[in-house]
């Protein structure tokens, strides 16, 4: 990898881009465009071995972006979990050639076939997404969608969630404990659940009233409605490489299911 | 003698008609001047601090600031620019997901190039004692940094004046003392509220105390 090496950190500013992994070190835009054209990709295909290669590609990609195995693994079977109903059901609703009868329904073959299929796209759009877009923090995924052109109106207010979601919750808990030590035991009562009504309430005053103070400190600072972006990457050799070894599999995905 | 940063005059405000916060204040902040303002919990400090920035618009009373009477929102863009005001609370002032963007978003709104504004964010995290902060998550700094990187923010529109809606609250010892230090090297005038036994009268040679809505000197 020696030879494809970003610029040097343009500034102090920056995190240093040494000993990262390579997707780590790809633009965020790159990353969030391939993530996209990978899902979609892999969604159109219908045939085995296509998906197969898919998988393949996936895999790959969670080896660059050095993902741990044993919580990846986990986070792929907590999604497949989520699907058992609708796999297991398929064999039994699709009909074809008779592979075996549970109580009286018939398995088909046809359904297994369509269970699999389904169960492989599902793994190869999920870890390709932990790959691509899990690793990215979420200031950087949120920069990366302003420019790639979605309103800055919506940017914003994804980064102010990030920004605010963990004060919110500490206020929430600081209240939460506040109840407690006055005896508060969350149950089905009337008194229960006006309390739980006045703690959300409260949460949604003292969140407005914070907003007021947050936008007069923006103010303070000659904020008039514009945001401005600070960081300014572009798109480097890695990026058009990483770019074009994508394209090329996409369309390799593409002859393997047409064929 | 050059001419005052300040100069406010029977300032009157509340929040209800019926309990006025401000009644009839008059305070002055010459150059390069650092002054103590004091005064009981809800005597209406951070609110003089919001009229003097125009957050708030007093019902009576003028508002000069850097040679020109403001009064509308717009008089007090330059105002805000030329005079920079602490939080009490720095999650209210740190709303950017990282230190580097904060710190720079005063520069930018001021029509800085990226490059400038990088530059000031730079020189004001160095300012701090904070080099090398800029790709921190905000909401992970503990207190101490936090109230040192809504400072840099501040610092970095290069203000004549610093407004500070006491800085050390909340801190413990040592930041406490991080961020005194910090503040006894920088040339600005400053207007910062304390209380009567705050280490931060130090830095102060005036000191004002708010009571009844007045200033009494």
């Amino acid at each position: 990898m020696s030879s494809i090496a970003l610029p040097a950190a343009a500034s102090p500013l920056d995190p240093p881009a040494q000993g990262r992994p390579l997707l780590a070190r790809l633009d965020p835009r790159s990353r969030v465009l391939a993530a996209l054209a990978f899902a979609v990709g892999v969604v159109c295909c219908q045939s085995a071995p296509a998906l197969l290669f898919a998988g393949a590609l996936a895999v790959g990609l969670a080896i660059l972006a050095r993902l741990a195995p044993a919580a990846t693994l986990r986070r792929v079977l907590a999604v497949e979990g989520f699907m058992l109903l609708t796999l297991a059901s398929l064999p039994f609703t699709m009909g074809g050639e008779p592979v075996f009868t549970l109580l009286g329904f018939t398995a088909g073959w046809d359904g297994f076939h369509r269970a699999g299929i389904i169960m492989l796209k599902s793994s190869a759009v999920l870890l390709a997404t932990l790959a691509l877009l899990g690793t990215l923090d979420m200031p950087a995924l949120g920069h990366a969608l302003a420019r790639l052109g979605l309103p800055l109106r919506f940017v914003a207010l994804f980064l102010f969630t990030v920004r605010y979601i963990d004060v919110l919750y500490r206020e929430y808990a600081r209240l939460r404990l506040a109840m407690r030590a006055r005896g508060f035991r969350p149950r089905a009562s009337l008194h229960c659940w006006r309390a739980l009504g006045h703690l959300f309430g409260m949460l949604l005053v003292g969140s407005l009233e914070r907003s007021e103070r947050i936008h007069a400190a923006m103010r303070c600072r000659g904020f008039d409605g514009r945001f401005h972006l600070l960081d300014e990457h572009r798109p480097g050799r890695l990026d058009w490489g990483f770019g074009a070894v994508q394209t090329a599999s996409l369309l390799l995905l593409a002859v393997l299911d047409v064929w | 003698m050059s001419a005052p940063l300040f100069q406010l005059q029977d300032i009157r405000f509340g929040y209800d008609p019926d309990h006025p916060v401000l009644a009839g204040v008059d305070f002055t902040l010459a150059a390069a001047e650092r002054v103590a303002l004091c005064g009981t919990n809800g005597s209406g400090k951070t609110t003089l601090l919001h009229v003097m920035v125009g957050l708030l618009t007093p019902s009576s009373g003028s508002v000069i600031a850097f040679g020109r009477e403001r009064r509308r929102e717009s008089d007090f863009h330059e105002v805000r620019a030329q005079a920079g005001l602490l939080f009490q609370d720095s999650d209210d002032q740190l709303f950017c997901p990282t230190v580097a963007e904060d710190v720079a978003f005063g520069p930018l709104n001021l029509g800085q190039s990226r490059a400038e504004a990088r530059q000031a964010a730079e020189d004001a995290l160095a300012q701090v004692g904070l080099d090398g902060f800029g790709h921190r998550v905000t909401h992970k700094l503990s207190g101490g940094q936090k109230r040192l990187v809504a400072l840099a923010s501040v610092l970095a529109m290069r203000p004549q004046v610093l407004l500070l809606d006491e800085p050390t609250n909340g801190l413990d010892r040592d930041s406490r003392a991080r961020l005194l230090a910090v503040l006894a090297g920088l040339p600005q005038a400053m207007v910062i509220i304390a209380h009567d036994d705050d280490a931060l009268a130090v830095l102060t040679r005036r000191r004002v105390v708010l009571e009844a809505g007045r200033l009494l000197g």
